[in-house]
């Protein structure tokens, strides 16, 4: 393992990457998008990384990320990679327009659209940006701590979705993200553009599964637009090892009339935070953010949400469930924000958590900033652990303790689960749980 | 079948059960009854296996086999069925997913195939008609939202699917009107008539239920005993009397519980 370094070695450690990938640029260094990435990298330069001192991170101390240096993934090159080695992390009897992200990097070559969804538009970022950065700057929005500025300043993985003006899409995109190298530590930065367009209707998947057992920090940030009355429903499936550092930041900006329908099942990683803020522009919008998270052995996994009622007349419905076994350790912050004149906002929050071991935790947190006064909100947040009663009743059935154990989980879980909307990922997903209930009770 | 010796039981230092004796044959109807707090939900509860009670002294066996020492779902297996005094209510899980598990759960013990889909229909449409449950509260959670009588006949039920050798009724009586009554009895007579093995204890405060499930034997428990043990004949002087009688010839003043 790579020795610790110090704060401000790891500044100049990144530093010193980013002028090596300044040079593997040749000659697109003269662009406008390339002037936002050096002003990224001089934020990320006076900020650093984020430490547990900061309000945002007194949950979840990025103190283990930091321990690791990691080189960016351009760096370590491409991986060979066969379509029967992810055939495993398709979900099942489900066509999709498959897009598989290795290191963050779109491969084309793995990817395969349905028949008569060509009018689905999705280009590599580094292509986009070579012909029209006029999209990317538009929505790129600023970096809000060092993590997020690393992403910008290193700007040219990931891809740009356009779901064209009153498409309906049959059939899911599954954004395949398969992360890990063979050489060494790596730093994976996608940035993910995804516009919704007018009266459009799609839904999307994006998984993330580990295929070398390495560590590295994958970094995400993706934009997301709801143009005017589309609606967009987003899984996102975090599937990975136990060495892989997680973190990712959805910017959501829903125009008028627009629905988003958010899903964030965590199952995997060593340390996982989501960072979902929505943003509602125009009025008559909805948000839905649901999620689901486990974390057992010594896994952290953080969902940090950010609704913001800019405008009246909006509204956004959370539930967060959450499993903590061992001495997994989970954190919710829901935070609301009814702006003075968002009039008529309905916004309502729920957390729920169970704890099956004395030495799992959780801290949950909602925040309610309520500037408007004709507005319906709630909030609540609990955390219990297996109902003994239940589980007694189960047993008394003939149900062995462990199967019962697991039933009583799977129904905690299932009023959640119950949201996802693609049949055939609800049955993966309730699989992959009683797996990894199984291992749980192991 | 069941012999229970000499049984001491105490709840966090609290002595409750101060020497029971009970032994139930193949093919009995045991009535238990005694007033609130003596003890009856502690034993069955012992019996079939709630955690969070002490046994001091004394012995259970189910067909020769010691109880104590079996895990609850493994009792069940064996043959034993508790209906509960206050069945629980749980969200998020059907009925019919509950009670398929429990089925295959027992068949893989006794080396049974499990049942599908198909094969545990079929049985539960059968048993559904016996205690007059429908589809629809099949479909819902377990016990969530049901009402009292709802709860009761659902104990009912799933006795019937189950099928021990067993059936121990906590209060399955109570809160039920007229109607109610007849048919919950008339599942646990259903279910006597199986074989002429099977075998009720029933756990009530009411002669009523006794007119329908016929009990070979009536015991009162008071405070932790069995104080006196008689035909059916007793739970009509004790429908009667009253317990203070009863009270008063264990030489405790009848005001003091
Ligand atoms: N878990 C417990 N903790 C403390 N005391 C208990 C517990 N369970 C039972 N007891 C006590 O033990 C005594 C016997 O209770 P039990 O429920 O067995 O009585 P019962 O005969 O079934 O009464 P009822 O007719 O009201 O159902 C009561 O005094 C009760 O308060
Ligand atoms: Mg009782």
């Amino acid at each position: 393992m790579a020795e610790i370094i110090e704060k401000t070695d790891l500044r100049d450690y990144y530093h010193s990457h980013f002028q090596a990938f300044e040079n593997s640029l040749n000659g697109l260094k003269e662009t406008e998008i390339h002037l936002e990435r050096k002003k990224a990298m001089e934020q990320f330069m006076q900020s650093g990384f984020p430490t547990a001192d900061n309000e945002e991170w007194r949950y979840t101390n990025p103190a283990p990320i930091l321990k690791h240096t990691f080189m960016p993934a351009f760096e370590a090159g491409e991986v060979e990679l066969k379509k029967e080695s992810f055939e495993k992390y398709l979900i099942k009897d489900l066509p999709v327009n498959l897009f598989v992200f290795v290191n963050g990097k779109l491969r084309e070559d793995l990817s395969v659209r349905q028949k008569g969804e060509e009018a689905l538009e999705l280009e590599s970022l580094s292509a986009v940006m070579k012909k029209d950065s006029e999209v990317i700057r538009k929505y790129l929005s600023e970096p809000v701590n060092g993590f997020t500025a690393l992403n910008k300043a290193f700007l040219n993985d990931g891809a740009v979705l356009r779901i064209p003006e009153g498409l309906v899409l049959e059939n899911p995109v599954h954004f395949l993200f398969l992360s890990g190298s063979p050489l060494g530590e790596i730093l994976i930065q996608p940035r993910i553009f995804i516009i919704a367009g007018k009266n459009s209707q799609a839904k999307i998947i994006e998984s993330h599964h580990s295929i070398f057992e390495n560590a590295y920090l994958f970094n995400s940030v993706t934009e997301i637009v709801t143009e005017e009355s589309a609606v967009l429903s987003y899984y996102k499936i975090e599937n990975e090892s136990e060495a892989a550092f997680h973190l990712s930041r959805l910017q959501v900006r829903q125009q008028r009339s627009s629905a988003f329908n958010c899903f964030t099942v965590t199952f995997g990683g060593s340390l996982v935070r989501n960072d979902l803020n929505s943003v509602f522009s125009g009025e008559y919008a909805e948000t839905n953010l649901n999620g689901l998270y486990l974390a057992d052995g010594k896994r952290h996994i953080d969902n940090h949400t950010v609704i913001d009622h800019a405008v009246p007349h909006c509204n956004s419905n959370e539930l967060y469930k959450g499993i903590l076994d061992d001495k997994g350790r989970g954190v919710f912050n829901g935070k609301v924000i009814v702006r003075k004149d968002a009039q008529k906002t309905q916004a309502y929050q729920s957390n729920k958590n169970l704890l099956l071991s004395r030495t799992a935790k959780i801290d949950t947190k909602p925040q309610l900033e309520i500037f408007a006064d004709d507005v319906k909100c709630s909030h609540g947040a609990t955390v219990g652990q297996l109902n003994e009663e239940a589980l007694f009743y189960l047993q008394s059935r003939g149900v062995g303790i462990e199967k019962a154990q697991s039933i009583l989980i799977n129904a905690f879980a299932s009023d959640v689960i119950d949201l996802i909307n693609i049949e055939k990922l609800k049955e993966t997903v309730n699989q992959q749980i009683m797996d990894k209930l199984h291992k749980v009770s192991e | 079948m069941l012999t229970v010796k000499d049984l001491y039981a105490s709840v966090e230092e609290k002595e409750i059960l101060k020497g029971i004796n009970l032994k139930v044959n193949p093919g009995e109807v045991h009535a238990i009854m005694g007033p609130n707090g003596s003890g009856k939900s502690t034993l069955a509860s012992i019996i079939a296996g709630r955690e969070g009670y002490s046994v001091t002294n004394g012995s259970v066996t189910f067909e020769g086999k010691d109880l104590l020492s079996m895990s609850p779902e493994d009792r069940a297996r064996e043959g034993i069925f508790l209906a509960f005094q206050y069945p629980v209510e749980i969200p998020g899980i059907s009925n019919a997913t509950f009670l398929k598990t429990a089925v295959n759960e027992i068949r893989k013990y006794k080396g049974l195939e499990e049942l599908d889909a198909m094969e545990f229909l079929a049985l539960i449409r059968e048993k559904m008609k016996i205690v007059g449950i429908d589809q629809t509260l099949f479909s819902r959670p377990v016990n969530h939202g049901f009402s009292g009588g709802e709860k009761k006949r659902n104990e009912i039920f799933q006795l019937a699917v189950l099928d021990p050798k067993l059936a121990i009724l906590d209060e399955t009586d109570s809160g039920l009107d007229i109607d109610a009554l007849k048919i919950v009895a008339n599942g646990v007579n259903v279910f006597k008539q199986q074989s002429k093995e099977k075998a009720v204890i029933v756990v009530t405060h009411y002669q009523r239920l006794l007119d329908y499930i016929v009990p070979d034997y009536v015991h009162v428990l008071y405070n932790g005993r069995i104080v006196k043990s008689g035909t059916k004949e007793l739970a009509l002087e004790l429908e009667e009397r009253g317990y203070d009688w009863i009270k008063e010839e264990n030489n405790i003043p009848a005001s003091t519980k």
